[in-house]
């Protein structure tokens, strides 16, 4: 494994940046710039700090360097025969671990295996005061002072920088199955996913576009064979369908080379189908959808806002000030005193979120 | 007790200020929903943890959520302390009330607002009791998985609060894995939502760090529950060891297998025998050590795994190995673990419950840490613990009627909960810090750390003003403590192996 420790490094640049009120541009492998708003500042490389620092298979939990390359992590679990159970989207090799855990990144696993927020236990992290801080661990249960570690997760560096982030890990499933059913339009597609989703199958992902509904299982043989016996679909070849979910996953489906700004909208898993027009894509059973749209930032946020969610422009964003969805007023003020409580020059990443952070 | 604490104690309020304040309440409350006599304030002079009591100044018991806004904005402008209390079952002291405080209780907020099966949640109000959730949605082939042994008397908003677990949680998460969105108010009275109605919301992860903050930085008022389908089959195998560290090995063992059961529990053999006089669940009584290993899921999967666990916990030299018959067999087994610490109360005149998370290959180290303490304080610990996730719960058995036994006791647990963090775990995994392990949060965190708590908790709660002297120590108290230390120069039974 390449990498090693630069935290006090890491630490001196963050306290000269102090000096000199100089904002930081935290970059693992760069892979999400286009992810949030322009990033700015002096860039703070986290590549270097890389290397897996413990990994205890028996114990469900490894603990990494944030600039440790994803698909080295997912790699050194996978020959344990376990994995990451969130499901990391990677966009491309140089994406790290640190940049995936502050971005909240995860895959069409998250509705049934949970999010990368979920799955981190602990952090070591490095202020914007510059000091070095350890929340959480390496144990699966841990309510010692407030959950600062998955405050760190999705904050987008705005208040640390990320050193080690330590994650659960799961065993991978014995065995896999996708089931398709083509030519089946969104209304019906959902009510599909709705009346399963109350029952106990072993459903990994489901996921619906080209009007086609593809449900992924996994679990033992016999878990798999009985959940058949009661769900309809065609098995899908076990390559074809790997693929899918891969390209899914990292966005490499045909249905992403499209160049007009990509919205995502988190939704309430049972909203009908939203009346903008486009070509929809659904993860996450229902709840995660998305469209290429060129209709005003305004508009997606008001259609997730009223349904009970919110919106994202997560590439190409038309308005380069308007990617998350606007905070209401005391959930804003929340925030800005947070940023001050551990960035209080406000140096990490500013503006990186929303404008004020 | 043995803490004094200013925080919990604040100067006394002028007879005209205690007054004012109580006729300023009745305007925003029914006469019956606030209480100030002495004898009306007993019942919520302490929680769980029995050990610590204080009166408040006054109950107050809202109905309606623009009520506590009225409360909290009152005690705002007053600079009056609010201690937030959902049912007291609470192990930690969270809930109890300071000296000079309103006491804010959110027992009487008990509806069930919403059930939505196809969204697979339920709205509801914090003083519902987390076993009602489940039993709410039974007909549904629902349930809210967190299952806390405190559950038919424990609230929704308290298990919030402290993050709690259950039996379960080792394959289901914990309370913050199973919660979509909260209403807060705030100290000022704001009611805030956090979370959406979607998987995720934007900004921080103001959840999860609201879940757990042991009531320090707002007020719950509502929550939505996200809900788990019923397994079509739960099964469960109860394993007899004749020592516990074998039993812990096999804990690993299961892990190691790459299966995930539904809960893993273990207790050792006082916990057994107590437990079995209790409620007869048909426990071996000679046995050192039992594991309770609990699998679900389609039918033939169960089928499959029962035969795998067995052949492991064999293979690691179980005794015996026995799959409950039936269903009612297999409530059994569990009800003599979930009424573990009242058998354990049957025994003793009086016990006390630590709360320790270890690395599970640590146990049996651990184990034999804690019995050597045991012996050289004195106190008989029995063990039962959520072995799967390596959550101990020691129970120090004590008389407190005997002088010196509850310093003595309380010295024992926090050189367990030394212990804990000596071997890379921490000192509580979901009882909280609350009151009591306010000083073990010196030895887990150092001064930074702590200091960015304290800052957190100013961004919410500037006047610190919600459960003061809880969950994060003054950097005061810890210099205070590191000084005591020091001066007498070495840990009490220096003898024992520290590791
Ligand atoms: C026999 C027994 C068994 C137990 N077993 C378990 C177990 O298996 N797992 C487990 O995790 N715990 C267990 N507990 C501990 C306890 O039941 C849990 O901590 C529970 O969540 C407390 O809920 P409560 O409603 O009683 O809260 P309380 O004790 O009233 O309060 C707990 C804390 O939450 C705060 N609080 C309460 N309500 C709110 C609110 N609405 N908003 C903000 N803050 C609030 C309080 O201020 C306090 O700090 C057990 C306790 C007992 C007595």
């Amino acid at each position: 494994m390449t990498g090693r420790d630069c935290s006090e490094a890491l630490q001196a640049q963050v306290r000269e940046a102090i000096a000199d009120r100089q904002p930081l541009c935290i970059r693992g492998g760069g892979t999400k710039d286009f992810l949030g708003r322009t990033p700015q500042g002096l860039p703070l490389a986290l590549d270097q700090h890389a290397g897996i620092v413990n990994y205890e298979p028996t114990e469900l939990v490894v603990t990494v360097r944030a600039g440790t390359r994803l698909g080295e992590l997912e790699q050194a679990l996978s020959e344990r025969g376990q994995m990451l159970a969130f499901e990391p989207p990677s966009f491309g090799p140089a994406a790290t671990i640190g940049g995936t855990i502050a971005c909240n990144l995860s895959g069409p696993a998250r509705p049934y295996a949970g999010a990368a927020r979920d799955a981190v236990l602990g952090v070591k992290l490095l202020n914007g005061k510059g000091e070095i801080l350890r929340f959480g661990g390496e144990v699966m249960k841990n309510v010692a002072g407030y959950d600062v570690s998955r405050l760190m997760v999705g904050a987008m560096g705005t208040l640390g920088v990320l050193l080690e982030v330590s994650i659960k890990v799961l065993p991978r499933p014995e065995h896999e199955i996708t089931l398709t059913q083509p030519g089946l339009p969104a209304a019906a597609a959902l009510e599909r996913l709705h009346a399963l989703a109350r029952q106990p199958i072993p459903i990994t992902a489901a996921a619906y576009c080209d009007d086609e509904l593809r449900l992924r299982l996994g679990g033992t043989e016999s878990g798999l064979a009985a959940a058949r016996a009661v769900i309809a679909g065609e098995p899908m070849d076990a390559g074809e369908a790997a693929a899918f979910w891969l390209g899914l996953k990292n966005h490499q489906l045909p249905f992403f080379a499209d160049q007009r700004p990509l919205w995502r909208l988190s939704v309430p898993v049972n909203l009908a189908p939203i009346p903008l027009a486009g070509e929809w894509l659904y993860d996450w059973g229902g709840a995660q959808r998305w469209i290429h749209s060129d209709a005003a930032p305004e508009r997606l946020f008001e259609i997730a806002g009223q349904a009970g969610g919110h919106g994202t422009a997560f590439r190409n964003a038309a308005d380069p000030d308007q990617v998350f969805q606007p905070l209401a007023p005391g959930i804003a003020r929340l925030h800005r005193r947070l940023k001050q409580a551990f960035d209080p020059h406000g140096l990490l990443n500013p503006g990186r979120m929303y404008a004020d952070l | 007790m043995t803490h004094s604490h200013d925080a919990l104690d604040p100067p006394e309020l002028t007879p005209t200020a205690k007054a004012e304040l109580l006729a300023a309440l009745a305007r925003i409350l029914p006469k019956e929903a606030l209480l100030h006599e002495t004898e009306d304030l007993r019942p919520y002079e302490c929680d769980g943890l029995s050990a610590y009591r204080r009166l408040p100044l006054a109950v107050a018991l809202p109905e309606r959520v623009d009520q506590v806004q009225a409360i909290l904005r009152l005690c705002h402008e007053r600079r009056v302390p609010v201690v937030a209390r959902g049912a007291g079952t609470g192990l930690s002291g969270g809930a109890l009330p300071v000296s000079q405080g309103v006491l804010l209780s959110l027992a009487k907020l008990n509806q069930i607002l919403e059930i939505d099966p196809e969204r697979r949640i339920a709205r509801v109000q914090p003083g519902v009791r987390n076993l009602a959730i489940s039993q709410a949605v039974d007909h549904l082939g629902l349930y809210y998985a967190p299952d806390p042994s405190s559950q038919i008397a424990c609230t929704i908003g308290g298990n919030v609060a402290e993050n709690s677990g259950g039996v379960h949680c080792l394959k289901y998460g914990l309370t913050v894995h199973n919660i979509q969105r909260l209403e807060l108010v705030t100290i000022d009275g704001e009611l805030l939502t956090i979370g959406t109605e979607a998987l995720d919301a934007p900004g921080y992860d103001l959840l999860a760090l609201m879940t757990g903050s042991e009531g320090m930085l707002g007020v719950i008022v509502e929550i939505t529950v996200k809900l788990t389908p019923k397994p079509e089959r739960a099964q469960v195998i109860l394993a007899a060891f004749d020592d516990v560290v074998t039993a812990g090995a096999a804990v690993g063992a299961i892990i190691a297998h790459g299966i995930i059961p539904a809960g893993l529990e273990m207790m050792d053999k006082l916990a057994i025998q107590a437990a079995e006089d209790f409620v007869h669940a048909g426990y071996p009584r000679e046995a050192a050590a039992i594991l309770l290993c609990e699998l679900d899921g389609a039918n033939a999967e169960v089928t499959e795994q029962i035969l795998v666990v067995r052949r492991i916990l064999t293979e690691c030299g179980a005794t015996e190995a026995r799959t409950a018959r039936d269903d009612a067999e297999r409530l059994r087994f569990w009800a003599g673990r979930k009424n573990a610490f009242p058998a354990v109360g049957r025994i003793s005149p009086d016990y006390y419950c630590m709360d320790g998370t270890i690395p599970r290959k640590r146990l049996p180290d651990v184990l034999k840490g804690i019995d050597d303490l045991s012996r050289a304080y004195g106190l008989p610990v029995a063990n039962v613990f959520h072995a799967g996730d390596g959550n101990l719960h020691p129970l120090i058995l004590y008389d407190a009627n005997r002088p010196g036994e509850l310093e003595r006791t309380e010295e024992l647990g926090g050189k367990i909960l030394e212990l804990c963090v000596e071997v890379g775990g921490t000192i509580t995994g979901e009882h909280g810090v609350g009151m009591e392990k306010i000083d073990q949060m010196c030895v887990q965190f150092r001064a930074p750390e702590l200091s960015q708590f304290h800052a957190v908790k100013a961004a919410f709660d500037p006047d610190g003003l919600l459960n003061p002297g809880k969950a994060v120590p003054t950097l005061h108290r810890c210099a205070e403590l590191g000084a005591m230390h020091v001066h007498h120069g070495k840990l009490p039974f220096p003898e024992l192996e520290r590791f």
